[in-house]
């Protein structure tokens, strides 16, 4: 009953969030409510037993990108124009509908998404990627992500260079010539 | 809450978050929809690894989404920084003024 009750909490504050920040006209307070929907989504996480995940989005969302967008709105002296759109309101518009509803038309139907619980399917899985739902997940992530067989250790690193590169590029860029 | 709950959320996230990077002037704006894309996504990634296998977590789900969430931050830190330098140029953040590239 509270898991309920915080889902629908979370899920309609998270989408309401999102549609301020589309249609709110003065730039900051748009900026303002995704930092809304981004707190929203980690209670959603919350829900979802990640918590590791719901403190990284806490963290790097919350924390460092919505600090970075404001920066960049106070950077760029734009506000006084407002959050205006452009000619494509109407077209995007309706596709954007129409691709809501076939999503949600898709993803309603339960039968495309038959859960693995057959042994032949689970016995696919490393078994080290599952663990029970009352564990906290955070230990079991560390493990999976350093593990060399079946692990995400190179990819881990490639994400490390990404992250340099993408430092020393922003350096470079924004830099007073 | 099902599955379907939450695919219905990150639907509606998506496709607001695409509406807003496909009709809004400003630069700043348009990252801030892709990144209500992105989380979408995340949504999306961690609600399957928690109802795919009955009673477990497969964590799978949470490093991708781990891995978008460092790739979003690196975006976001790289964008702005071209916004800024954009912005010492040619002194606007309206997408539609920015058009060298238009035919």
């Amino acid at each position: 009953m509270g898991l309920h009750l915080a889902f629908w909490l979370f899920a309609i504050t998270t989408v309401g969030a999102a549609l301020a920040v589309v249609i709110i006209n003065d730039l900051f307070r748009a900026a303002l409510c995704l930092i809304l929907c981004f707190f929203m989504t980690a209670g959603l996480f919350v829900t979802l037993n990640a918590d590791l995940l719901a403190g990284l989005q806490v963290l790097v969302y919350v924390g460092a990108i919505s600090m970075l967008i404001m920066f960049a709105i106070v950077m760029t002296r734009d506000m006084e124009q407002g959050n205006r759109f452009n000619k494509m309101v109407v077209p995007v518009g309706l596709v954007a509908v129409v691709l809501a509803i076939a999503m949600i038309i898709a993803v309603v139907d339960a039968d495309n998404f038959a859960s693995l619980d057959t042994t032949e399917e689970l016995s696919n899985i490393p078994s080290d990627a599952l663990i029970s739902e009352d564990k906290p997940t955070t230990s079991a992530i560390g493990q999976l992500l350093f593990s060399e067989d079946n692990g995400y250790l190179l990819v881990f690193e490639v994400a490390g260079v990404l992250l340099m590169a993408a430092a020393i590029g922003a350096l470079v860029l924004s830099r007073e010539r | 809450m099902g599955l379907e709950a939450y695919l219905v959320v990150a639907s509606l996230l998506f496709c607001i978050g695409l509406f807003g990077a496909l009709t809004k002037r400003n630069i700043v704006m348009i990252l801030m929809c892709i990144e209500i894309m992105l989380t979408a996504v995340d949504i999306v990634a961690v609600s399957f690894s928690k109802y795919l296998v009955p009673d477990q977590i497969l964590l799978t789900g949470h490093v991708f989404a781990m891995f978008i969430i460092v790739v979003a931050a690196a975006e976001a830190g790289v964008a702005l920084a071209i916004f800024i330098s954009l912005y010492r140029r040619r002194a606007t953040a309206d997408a539609t003024e920015i058009d060298l590239l238009k035919w």
